[in-house]
């Protein structure tokens, strides 16, 4: 099933929920974040969609909108088809809703957001950071993000030999 | 008549330090501690064909029975703390080879907001083997100047061996 069957298929279900496709290489379709776990739900258990496999979720800062969008590739291993989905986020306020319940590989995949954008995943069964140490303060890869000077006396900067 | 003279055949006169110097040089038990693809050098260096063993270097897996910590890899800030934690479980006099560019000084990842611009600030280092990562002929030479180091203590002059060591 193609993208666009898709994204007719979920808005014949979920309506406004479900935004325009985004195009591109792999075409891409909006949901808001309240539907978010209702669609992961259909996506994986319709059979003729049967997503069973969460192959990458990402995360992107976007200051100007004043917006985090959260990315997921899926792909179905049954029917051999993928698609990917985009939620969007206040910057402000970047909760949203887990997804862990439906493909485990989200638990690790959010960890790594909440540590490195600041997304805060409701809902999530172990929301820790996972790179950063646990007492870090701050989420390096947000566009505004300064590296402190130092982290427990440990200088991060290192003066040029040259 | 000499002193030497005096003694049996089987005798060997040497200086308390060289001899502490010796037998210490001699057993330098490193700690199984790996933190990235050094580590997998280490292991070569460790293997039968460049065989650390002959120089007396055997892996511990226990701190408390080490002499020698070799950092391995990149040392990211999270692992930072631990490292120290387990430089200070280590029984003195102990010493550390810093071995790979992103242990001597952050290497590729520098620029990284989860990596330590290298692990002598955290750890006081002897010494430092370039290479990213070195081959098992470097880390042997590495260990070969500790070893000519540490034959270089004075442990029985007052101050001496902590002017040795710094």
């Amino acid at each position: 099933m193609d993208a666009e069957a898709i994204q007719a298929r979920l808005r014949a279900r979920f309506g406004d929920a479900i935004g325009a496709l985004e195009p591109g290489r792999e075409p891409a379709i909006r949901v808001q974040p309240g539907a978010l776990v209702a669609v992961a739900e259909l996506l994986k258990t319709d059979p003729e969609l049967a997503f069973d496999c969460l192959s990458n979720q990402s995360g992107v800062d976007w200051p100007q909108r004043e917006e985090i969008e959260v990315v997921y590739h899926l792909f179905s291993y049954p029917l051999r088809h993928g698609c990917v989905l985009k939620v969007a986020v206040p910057r402000d306020d970047p909760t949203m809703p887990t997804v862990a319940p439906v493909w485990k590989a989200a638990i690790w995949l959010e960890r790594e957001i909440f540590d490195l954008l600041g997304v805060v995943f409701a809902g999530h069964p172990d929301l820790r950071r996972l790179l950063m140490p646990e007492d870090w303060v701050g989420h390096p890869l947000r566009k505004d993000f300064v590296e402190p000077a130092e982290y427990h006396g440990i200088s991060t900067k290192r003066e040029s030999m040259l | 008549m000499s002193l030497l003279n005096t003694m049996p055949e089987f005798t060997v006169t040497t200086q308390v330090d060289a001899m502490l110097n010796w037998t210490r040089k001699s057993s330098l038990w490193y700690m199984l501690f790996g933190l990235a693809c050094c580590a997998i050098e280490m292991m070569q260096t460790g293997g039968p064909r460049s065989d650390l063993d002959r120089f007396g270097a055997v892996p511990r897996a226990t701190p408390r029975q080490s002499d020698l910590m070799i950092v391995a890899g990149t040392l990211t800030l999270k692992m930072a703390l631990r490292t120290k934690m387990l430089y200070d479980q280590m029984p003195e006099p102990k010493y550390v080879i810093s071995m790979g560019s992103c242990s001597n000084c952050g290497g590729l990842f520098q620029l990284a907001y989860s990596v330590c611009d290298g692990v002598d600030k955290v750890l006081p280092v002897d010494v430092y083997v370039p290479g990213c990562p070195p081959r098992p002929e470097a880390l042997t030479e590495g260990l070969l100047k500790l070893q000519e180091k540490i034959m270089q203590e004075r442990w029985l002059v007052r101050g001496g061996a902590e002017t040795a060591q710094a």
